[in-house]
């Protein structure tokens, strides 16, 4: 039989069980718009279907009970007992024609006309003639233990008539689970023996084998197939509670579904039932207006919530859109403030889309008045680990005042998903194509191939990707395997969350459908495998799990430090300020080509400085300067005043006193980027380089700038300190200027120090709450809000950060400030400023316990 | 289960032609013996699921040491142990293969790698001592009792234990 009509007889037939029951409903309730709508919906998909089968019987009993169901359904003639009894007389005919289908594969042979005159008089508003009520079917005889039911009685619709059972049977899924695992041996035996044939076998074997290797696919082609349910199963239910939510909020709801018939696992459409569920009331409730709001807006008075599904490359999509208001980025963004998920600048620094995913936070709702339906964002946490316990990914898109759309992506079955088979030291992993975004292939330099190839920046190897810098993991290293670490295998270009990162594999095979099957228990610790399974070869192989990788590489997933998708923060950003936060930086040229990059908030001013102006004393250039003498430092060593230009551009650091001026050749311009400093080309005088526009840009040290010219604002040399410094320790610091927070925060980031700055105390808590863990604190005491005494308090009143050495960095630096702040809590006092003191104390406290060192 | 039990005692049958001693005594007393470093070692009959020859094994990175890796016993993973590395003895020369016996814990299936499988004998409990409390404490965790065969002594594994890694 044809697939086409084979799927159009079990829908048809999935259709025609739920109409009776409808029909007796439609009967009690003659208003019941919803249960029409079905009834019509139903028998018009029949007829339209049948139209483009060539089935035509059937098609005229479908299209004259649907023009009687579309004259009830407009309202022109209300339903009638009578009426009822005609319609379900037409769905006996289709049932009995359906039959003769499914035994023949051809439509019966039949006289309609009775019925179909039945069905155009009551269209026509006219009751029924009772001796036409009967419809003469002749179905050809079948082997079937089955009587089609030839003749129906004008029966009470009640009573379900006897004609063709569903051809469904129930089966408890271990019985298909046995089966699936038999097929899976099966399978394996096949491939065994192909490979002994293959090897010079006995000729006569080669047909029959080749046979059952045949039966063999169609077999587990099948079995597979009996797990398969058209997503619209999950889907049923949702006209009525739409039609109810409707009635309940006032609002006027079309639901429009497609690709209800796309096919996914049964397992995992009963988990997704729930959620989608979830989220359709959550558009209902809150996406979509009030009629009144609606017109206002001058948008068609009837919102409407779209579900769509489709198949896309091993997975289906589902999407749940509406055409409301749309997500408030605005209440959202003010939400995350008032619940401390975020800074503000880390606010700044998010695209709208990342800011949206908060709504997947636990406890975030943005809905002023959470009513009993539910509250925007509400359970969407629950939506989003529901969907993340089965492989999937749920994202947000939203237009303000134009709604707000789900996108679902899940796999089409828990049991087989579709993997990539890499091979690093020897040996062969899969992957899961889901979180796999694309390949590349590494250019093999000692083989002259110019494709791309991974560059270092220290130890951390990264990847030009378009645009963008891609952190890279080598599963080598990862997993302690032999091998050395390869420059010219392959790069999987995987996604978690939003945070896109390269897994270096020596080779990549193919993709296979795999059967995932979870590892044993005493290896359950091992966080960067979701499972195992067995190859078609027989192998064993471990399956990756991406969101452990990323984990375990230090990598951001979805949580406290999201990267922004641009400019992630990869890991080996270690003197980088907190990631994701952007920092305004001085783009500028001195010397060679690189550029030079200087965070704005420490430059004073930019001023030019004309050459006439310039004095030397000792070998060293002075500029006259608002009344007093500023030292100027060159940045480029090679640095002649006779050659300057003319004016002379200089950036001024520091007030006063301690100012001094660095001389550059040319100003390019301002960024306001993520800074992840990368320790490549760190050199005295530069904390390392990072991308910058798209351009390698080395950061100036502005400390060891500011030594060079006897202005000792953190005590002596830079280098002594960096070796001095710990491992990468992470450091907080909460300082609420910006300017001091940018020294401070490269000083000690060039100590070698994991640093993260934040403005407040209260943001620093956010921080702890968050689940964010440091090695030291460092702190201002005077702070606007929490100052550092109460923030110290708070901080050793409990909670994850209670024993962490906290140290104060303060002005004030009087014995009996420094009384105060141990009794606050501080492990530490340090003057202000005092770069040395400070490092020292910091060193002090990572080594020593907490005990000693207060 | 049954296909299965009966596939064990097919495996048995033709491991040990003729050496099935153990048709009287219950079958709870029945223990398949095996050597690891030449101790001789016993796990209850009732137990072991399969015995097989030397397979070919996947390793598992950053697994504990004693876990040698997983290998596919007709569609089932098997996760296997390295017995000699679990009562913490030396590893096995490379050039000796080894056999795998196979037991049930929790529904999963695990193979203890141990060098050589012997017979299936009754070891009734009159034979059994209790542990020496001298006995090093990695094997005190792993044995249940010592019995006393007329020659030598026979460790008789807790396998539920033995199987107790990375917990």
């Amino acid at each position: 039989m044809d697939d086409l009509l084979a799927d159009f007889l079990t829908e048809t037939q999935e259709g025609l069980l739920s109409l009776d029951a409808a029909l007796v409903r439609l009967e009690r309730a003659p208003g019941d718009t919803a249960t029409l709508g079905e009834v019509f919906r139903v028998v018009h998909t029949i007829k339209g279907t049948c139209g483009f089968l060539g089935l035509a019987r059937l098609e005229a009993v479908a299209h004259a009970g649907e023009n009687l169901l579309g004259r009830w359904r407009d309202g022109s003639l209300p339903v009638t007992p009578d009426g009822i009894t005609c319609i379900l007389r037409t769905i006996d005919a289709i049932r009995a024609i359906v039959a003769g289908l499914e035994r023949t594969g051809a439509e019966p042979e039949g006289d309609d006309r009775a019925l179909i005159a039945g069905l155009d008089a009551a269209a026509a508003g006219k009751a029924p003639e009772p001796e036409h009520a009967a419809t003469r079917l002749a179905v050809a005889p079948a082997p079937s233990t089955e009587a089609p039911a030839t003749a129906v009685e004008a029966a009470a619709p009640a009573e379900a008539p006897a004609g063709v059972a569903p051809q469904t049977i129930r089966v408890t899924v271990e019985v298909l689970e046995d089966l699936m695992t038999l097929v899976s041996e099966l399978v394996l035996t096949r491939n065994q023996l192909l490979q002994l044939s293959r090897r010079g076998g006995d000729p006569a074997f080669t047909a029959p084998l080749q046979r059952l290797s045949q039966i063999t696919s169609e077999l587990q082609e099948g079995v597979m197939k009996t797990r398969m349910q058209p997503i619209g199963n999950a889907w049923a239910k949702l006209p009525r509670l739409v039609r109810d939510l409707g009635v309940e909020l006032g609002k006027k709801i079309d639901l429009v579904m497609r690709g209800a018939e796309t096919e996914l696992d049964r397992q995992v459409l009963e988990l997704i039932r729930d959620p989608l569920t979830h989220m359709v009331r959550n558009s209902a409730d809150h996406g979509l207006e009030t009629p009144e709001i609606r017109r206002a807006a001058g948008k068609p008075e009837t919102g409407r919530i779209t579900l769509n599904a489709f198949h896309q490359g091993g997975h289906i999509v589902i999407e749940i859109g509406d055409d409301g208001r749309g997500l408030d980025v605005e209440r959202i963004r003010q939400k995350v403030l008032a619940q401390r998920l975020a800074t503000e600048a880390e606010l700044a620094a998010m695209g709208e889309r990342e800011l949206l995913r908060f709504i997947f936070r636990p406890g975030f709702s943005t809905a002023a008045a959470v009513t009993a339906v539910s509250g925007r964002g509400v359970g969407m946490d629950v939506v989003k680990t529901n969907m993340e316990r089965i492989g999937g990914m749920i994202e947000v898109a939203s237009a303000l005042g134009r709604g707000a759309t789900f996108t679902v992506k899940i796999p089409l079955t828990l049991a087989i998903v579709s993997a990539l088979i890499v091979e690093s030291g020897t040996e062969r992993f899969a992957i899961p194509q889901i979180g796999v975004v694309e390949l590349v292939r590494l250019g093999n330099r000692a083989q002259g191939e110019n494709g791309p190839r991974i560059e270092h920046i220290k130890d951390a190897p990264v990847l030009r990707l378009r645009d963008r810098l891609l952190p890279l993991v080598g599963l080598n290293r990862l997993l302690a395997l032999e091998g050395e670490a390869t420059e010219e295998g392959f790069v999987v270009v995987s996604q978690v969350g939003a945070q896109l990162f390269g897994l270096i594999v020596d080779r990549v095979f193919d993709t296979e459908e795999i059967v995932v099957k979870p590892v044993a228990p005493i290896l359950r610790h091992l966080t960067l495998f979701s499972g195992n399974t067995i190859l078609g070869d027989g192998s064993v192989i471990m399956i990756l799990d991406l969101n452990g990788i990323a984990r375990a590489a230090g990598l951001g997933t979805e949580g406290a430090e999201e990267a922004s998708p641009r400019d992630a923060s990869p890991a080996w950003a270690q003197a980088g300020t907190d990631p994701g936060s952007r920092t305004a930086l001085l783009l500028f040229r001195a010397g060679d080509a690189t550029p030079k990059a200087v965070p704005l908030g420490l430059v004073a001013r930019i001023e030019t400085v004309e050459r006439e102006r310039i004095e030397t004393a000792g070998g060293r250039p002075l500029v006259q300067y608002r009344g007093r003498l500023m030292p100027l430092v060159p940045l480029d060593p090679g640095w002649d005043l006779s050659v300057a230009p003319a004016q002379q551009p200089v950036l001024v650091f520091g007030e006063d006193e301690r100012g001094l001026g660095l001389v550059v050749d040319e100003i390019l311009d301002v960024a306001d980027e993520a800074l992840s400093v990368g320790p490549a080309g760190a050199r005295p005088g530069f904390l390392g380089s990072a991308v910058l526009s798209g351009k390698v840009t080395e950061v100036i040290d502005t400390a060891w700038w500011l030594a060079q010219a006897g202005q000792d604002w953190f005590g002596a040399d830079a280098s002594g300190a960096r070796a001095a410094g710990g491992a990468s320790a992470r450091i907080l610091v909460v300082e609420d200027s910006a300017f001091f927070r940018n020294l401070v925060v490269p000083a000690l980031g060039a100590a070698g120090y994991a640093v993260s700055a934040v403005p407040s105390a209260e943001a620093a808590l956010a921080l702890r709450e968050a689940g964010a863990m440091f090695e030291a604190v460092v702190s201002d005491i005077a702070m606007p809000g929490m100052d550092g005494l109460a923030f110290a308090r708070e901080v050793r009143a409990g909670g994850p950060w209670r024993d962490l050495p906290l140290l104060a960095l303060s002005g004030n630096a009087a014995p009996e400030d420094v009384l105060r702040g141990r009794d606050a809590g501080f492990s530490d006092y340090v003057a202000k400023y005092d770069r040395d003191a400070l490092l020292r104390s910091i060193a002090l406290c990572l080594t020593q316990p907490l005990a000693e060192a207060a | 289960m049954g296909a299965r039990t009966m596939q064990r005692q097919d495996t048995l049958a033709t491991l040990a032609p003729g050496r099935v001693v153990a048709t009287e005594a219950s079958a709870a007393e029945v223990y398949l013996t095996l050597t690891v470093a030449d101790t001789l070692c016993g796990v209850p009959v009732l137990a072991v699921r399969d015995v097989l020859t030397a397979q070919a094994i996947t390793r598992i990175p950053l697994a504990p040491p004693e876990v040698a890796g997983s290998l596919n016993l007709r569609g089932r993973i098997v996760t296997a142990v390295h017995l000699r590395s679990r009562l913490g003895l030396a590893p096995r020369p490379a050039a000796e293969a080894g056999m795998n016996v196979v037991v049930e814990r929790e529904g999963e299936l695990y193979s203890l790698l141990v060098d050589a499988v012997g017979d299936v004998v009754p070891l009734p409990p009159e034979g059994r001592a209790a542990k020496p409390p001298t006995l090093d404490p990695l094997w005190r965790e792993v044995a249940a009792d010592v019995h006393r065969l007329e020659d030598r002594l026979v460790i008789l594994l807790d396998v539920e234990r033995a199987l107790a890694i990375g917990a």
